[in-house]
């Protein structure tokens, strides 16, 4: 039994909008795995729930006009991983949420929810951080949309306001495009886990595939909230493809991330796993791409 | 004649459970159920000075809200033990139904009763206590310091009990020139069973007596317990145990169900449930004693042991429960399985501030095979021999008699479980290849023996009682005391009843539930004894009913009694093999006689006075990934000798469980406690670390039939022993893959990060 004080549910973009300005103390609410494991916990005993769960037009990934790929923000971490354009063009986000929780719960949980939640361990958001992902937000004003690094404002806080909802997440093309990535979880066990520290990093390779164009790098787990590391970023851009700058890029994330000590693991140890995924995600994303590490 | 024994039966409870309609403890509770919420203590040692309800007893829906000063001052002990008529046996009367002296960071200290779970979670948010903080102690050693805090009064220096093993002489034989000396401490944590239903019972009155239903493995201990806790006379206490869904050891224990007993009198005999959060079953139900090991080998350079010493150090945490018992029963192993001429040991069982620790599969035997079998690898090591084969040498030799429990090695169960092993795995080979690895990954193998014995004979009593109930259509209502709590006993027993009766595997009724106002006496699920014991109580009394039968049957059939024989349902005579009549029209007609009706019953009782050794091994093998510090376990084998299996498909089963929780314990599973305030860490699913089928390579079991000469059936314990061996075996195979003795577990990526880093591997 919940401790739940009211529940409105939204048929629409615009009713949820407008659920939200009638109800500011309201909690949205769409898979229901964070917010109602909060509510057992009594973290949020008798909230109002304003349920946009049925606002079907928000789920389904697409390309739209411009190239960009755009995933409703209510699609489900199961439906990602399945869908072609996903595993086309961003398979690693496929990959990734995939390694949330239990097949239940990827059955359930959004990405908008995983998002929204602004944890840092999400599975999904070290993922969108490193493909340079574009938060769509809908308000009474309309729509507006802002680097993921934007959103996210501090633990557990993101820029959403206080008439608006996570509508969509958009992977701009020339994010994309011509771009390979991988993906570690780290954790304590291969399933029903939250990431020690989890490392996403993709890379576009030069025609010859000797040579990194871009390598991008983000953690969850590393800090407060989900970050990029710009120092390795630097470290590796422009550099051939060799085992030198594999370590090079590893060593300089050090310089960007900020692990801290908890009873779930040590500074020491987050650093040092931070730097072997750092390297190891490089080295796959690499294959990924068609290079050989000289 | 058809037998059930040594078949794979379907399980008796297979389509019920599947499909859902199996009823348990909360599918039984009626809906206008009381609920409630405890309020637990949030230092880890003090004095409740005062209980501040006055804001929570407000808010709508509250019935009553109940504190420590208001529970009765009946001490009462909480082990699901035998009962014993000496005093001196009896288990530490140490507990109050909520507590005023608060020992452990979540303590029981009052209780909300309302109307619905959301108005007692509102209240019991309200409710304000206040303490007098006492010094608190954690570790099993630091409390047995001089200036450490006291727990309770009777227990000087904390030690709950301390037992000793004194065999020639230590110190003399230890002097021998050129020996070698190994030198350990092993440490095991903190775990707690993680059944899936969490401890859930309800209580109500009816004609003056109360009506406990409960998730528990021994409805007539907890009778006897809600008895001497409410200081009623035992008869005025009724317990029904349903379907319950795992134990493993905690619901043998009286847990809530005295609080529960006693909340229904305060009610005017109301339905009342408590029902724990699985945050609760982690803290306030019981855990696996963590025991710290100490031990010392001298070894002739053969490999034969001069001299060895054991000391245990038991974490009792804050109330008795099982006590010593572990600690105990876990040292008893030590110079038994590698026997030695000179042996000194030393168990404590300390109280500290902690969750209380009970009985846990395994009960002490897990504890000590992780620092036993670590160990052993570590003499092999010091001594250039090759683990198996020194074990070999070293091991139980057949024939080897048990002074004190007369438990005897009938066959060479431990040579023989390794041979089987090293097979299935392909030892030999892999040992060889993965010698003197270099580079980031690598693999190991490794294994253990372990000990155990069936039941608890000669310590306490073993009997077990039956009932049977012949129906018109000869099939047959069995009932024992012995309870199904997922293991599949009732199926074993449906086969031990139907070959010992004579009728067919289909025509017998288990009467899963136990009801104390109906069911015979027994004593319940645990030791892994009740398909041994059950054995002896099933035959006698199966027996007992085929006798009856017979005897019918010559009033009906007019023939000679020793011509006669119930096979597969039908009363055949021998002589001939001439089917007379099936037993449903003999049990019919023995019915409805006008001249000499009978309903045809048998019950009796069978008290065993024997026990016997179950033993076996695990293989492992591993890849360990150095720099990620990381266990992956490619391969597992469990090989047992627990006698003649009675289905093998449920022994399988049973293997597969005990290996996953012997996985769980080796490499991730361990309660932790904040030092600076006793509060558990990690007392939920997410953040304790139960392992998960992606964390498990395929389980193997393996076994070696040796039929065990006492019982009935050929067969001894299996529910525990799985358990037993695997994280030992684990351990032994990263210590060949990467020369790092790891002896804490579990084996974390952050204790192989430190020990590598110490090793200079990283």
């Amino acid at each position: 039994m919940y401790d739940i004080k009211a529940l409105y549910e939204a048929g629409s973009v615009q009713d949820a909008v407008r659920l939200r300005l009638e109800h500011p103390q309201a909690q949205i609410i769409a898979g229901g795995t964070d917010v109602l494991v909060q509510m057992r916990e009594g973290k949020r005993a008798g909230a109002e729930l304003i349920s946009i769960f049925g606002i079907d037009g928000l789920r389904g990934v697409s390309i739209d006009g411009e190239g960009n790929i755009r995933i409703g923000s209510l699609t489900c971490f199961t439906a990602i991983t399945r869908n072609p354009i996903i595993q086309e063009y961003i398979n690693v986000l496929g990959e990734a949420v995939d390694m949330v929780g239990g097949p239940q719960i990827r059955n359930a949980g959004t990405i908008g929810g995983n998002t929204c939640n602004g944890v840092t361990s999400a599975d999904s958001a070290s993922t969108l951080f490193a493909w340079d992902a574009i938060v769509e937000l809908t308000g009474a004003d309309g729509v507006r949309r802002i680097p993921i690094q934007d959103f996210y404002l501090s633990a557990g806080k993101v820029d959403l306001r206080p008439d608006e909802i996570q509508t969509a997440i958009l992977i701009p093309k020339e994010s994309y495009t011509g771009c390979h990535g991988h993906y570690i979880k780290y954790a304590m066990r291969h399933a029903m886990d939250i990431a020690t520290t989890g490392c996403s990093v993709n890379v576009v390779l030069s025609e010859d595939k000797r040579t990194i164009q871009r390598a991008r790098i983000a953690y969850g787990v590393a800090g407060p909230i989900p970050m990029r590391a710009p120092a390795a970023e630097a470290a590796a851009a422009g550099q051939a493809l060799t085992s030198g700058t594999v370590e090079a890029f590893a060593a300089a994330v050090l310089e960007d991330i900020h692990p801290r000590d908890s009873w779930r693991a040590s500074k020491d140890f987050r650093e040092h796993i931070a730097v072997e995924m750092a390297k190891r995600c490089l080295v796959e994303s690499s294959k990924l791409a068609g290079g050989v590490i000289a | 004649m058809s037998k059930s024994v040594g078949q794979s039966k379907t399980r008796v409870d297979a389509f019920d459970k599947a499909a859902g309609r199996a009823k348990y403890t909360d599918d039984l509770c009626g809906r206008n159920a009381l609920a409630t919420r405890l309020i637990h203590s949030t230092v880890a040692h003090g004095l409740v000075t005062a209980v501040d309800t006055a804001e929570a007893e407000r808010v709508p829906g509250v019935v009553k809200i109940f504190t420590c000063f208001d529970v009765p001052e009946y001490y009462f002990p909480t082990a699901g033990h035998p009962w014993s008529t000496d005093p001196h046996h009896q288990d530490v009367a140490d507990r109050l139904l909520l507590s005023r002296h608060v020992r452990f960071y979540g303590d029981d200290v009052a209780v909300v009763v309302a109307r619905d779970e959301v108005a007692a979670a509102q209240a019991a948010r309200l409710v304000q206590v206040h303490y007098e903080e006492l010094p608190f102690v954690l570790d099993a050693q630091e409390a047995m310091a001089p200036d450490a805090p006291q727990l309770h009064e009777n227990y000087p220096g904390n030690v709950l009990g301390h037992t000793q093993i004194r065999n020639g002489s230590y110190e003399a034989a230890s002097q021998e020139p050129g020996l070698i000396k190994v030198e350990g401490w092993y440490d095991t944590p903190t775990v707690q069973h993680c059944h899936i239903e969490n401890h859930i019972c309800t209580a109500h009155m009816e004609g003056g007596r109360i009506v406990v239903t409960s998730s528990t493995q021994i409805p007539h201990i907890i009778r006897r317990v809600c008895g001497q806790a409410l200081g009623l006379p035992w008869g005025k206490i009724r317990i029904i145990k349903p379907y319950i869904g795992g134990g493993f050891g905690n619901k043998q224990d009286a847990l809530y169900e005295p609080l529960c007993a006693w909340l229904t009198t305060q009610l005017g005999g109301q339905l009342v449930k408590i029902d724990c959060a699985r945050e609760e079953t982690f803290v306030n139900n019981r855990v696996r004693h963590a025991i710290r090991t100490h031990i010392i080998s001298y070894v002739r350079p053969d490999g034969t042991f001069a001299a060895r010493k054991i000391e245990c150090f038991s974490n009792q945490g804050a109330y008795a429960s099982h006590g010593h018992g572990i600690a105990a029963k876990g040292m008893g192993a030590f110079p038994q399985i590698y026997p030695c001429p000179n042996v000194e040991g030393d168990a404590w069982t300390v109280f500290t501030n902690k969750p209380a620790a009970g009985a846990m599969r395994g009960y002490g035997i897990p504890q000590a095979m992780w620092a036993g079998e670590a160990h052993l690898d570590d003499v092999a090591r010091a001594l250039g021999r090759d683990p198996v084969e020194y074990r070999r040498q070293v091991a139980m030799p057949q024939g080897y008699v048990d002074a004190f429990s007369k438990n005897e090695n009938y066959f060479d169960s431990f040579r023989q479980v390794m041979d089987r092993g090293m097979a299935a795995i392909g030892y030999q080979q892999k040992r060889q290849d993965y010698q003197n690895q270099s580079g980031p990954v690598r693999r190991g193998i490794g294994m253990a023996l372990f000990w155990y014995n069936t039941a608890v004979w000669p310590i306490s009593l073993e009997s077990c009682s039956c009932r049977m109930v012949l129906n018109q259509d000869g099939s047959v209502q069995v009932q024992t005391g012995e309870t199904e709590i997922g293991q599949g006993c009732d199926t074993a027993f449906a086969q031990m009843a139907a070959d010992a009766i004579g009728i067919p595997f289909a025509d017998v009724h288990m009467v899963s539930t136990q009801d104390t106002d109906l069911t015979p006496f027994g004593t319940g699920a645990y030791a892994s004894r009740q398909t041994y014991v059950g054995g002896f109580a099933l035959r006698q009394t199966g027996e007992l009913l085929r006798d009856k039968i017979l005897s019918c049957a010559v009033e009906l059939t007019r023939q000679a009694k020793e011509n006669l024989d119930l096979i597969d349902g039908k009363i055949i005579r021998i002589t001939d093999g001439r089917e007379l009549m099936g037993l449903g029209e003999l049990a019919t007609e023995a019915l409805y006689s006008l001249t000499h009706s009978q309903h045809i019953t048998a019950e009796s009782t069978y008290q065993i006075k024997n026990n016997a050794y179950s033993f076996g091994c695990t293989f492992a093998e591993v890849e360990v990934d150095v720099p990620l510090c990381q266990v992956k376990l490619l391969d597992i084998v469990n090989v047992h000798d627990c006698g003649r299996l009675i289905n093998p498909a449920l022994a399988e089963a049973q293997v597969h469980g005990g290996m996953s929780m012997g996985i769980g314990y080796g490499l991730s599973e361990q309660l932790l406690f904040d030092e600076r305030t006793g509060r558990p860490l990690n007392n939920n699913l997410l953040d304790y670390k139960l392992s998960t089928f992606m964390d498990h390579p395929h389980l193997r079991a393996e076994f070696v039939e040796n039929p065990e000469p006492t019982s009935p059936y050929g067969t001894k314990a299996l529910g525990e022993p799985p358990a037993c061996s695997p994280a030992p075996a684990i351990r032994n195979a990263i210590l060949q893959a990467t020369g790092v003795a790891l002896n804490s577990a579990p084996m974390t990526p952050h204790v192989l990060f430190a020990a590598f880093k110490q090793a200079g591997l990283l």
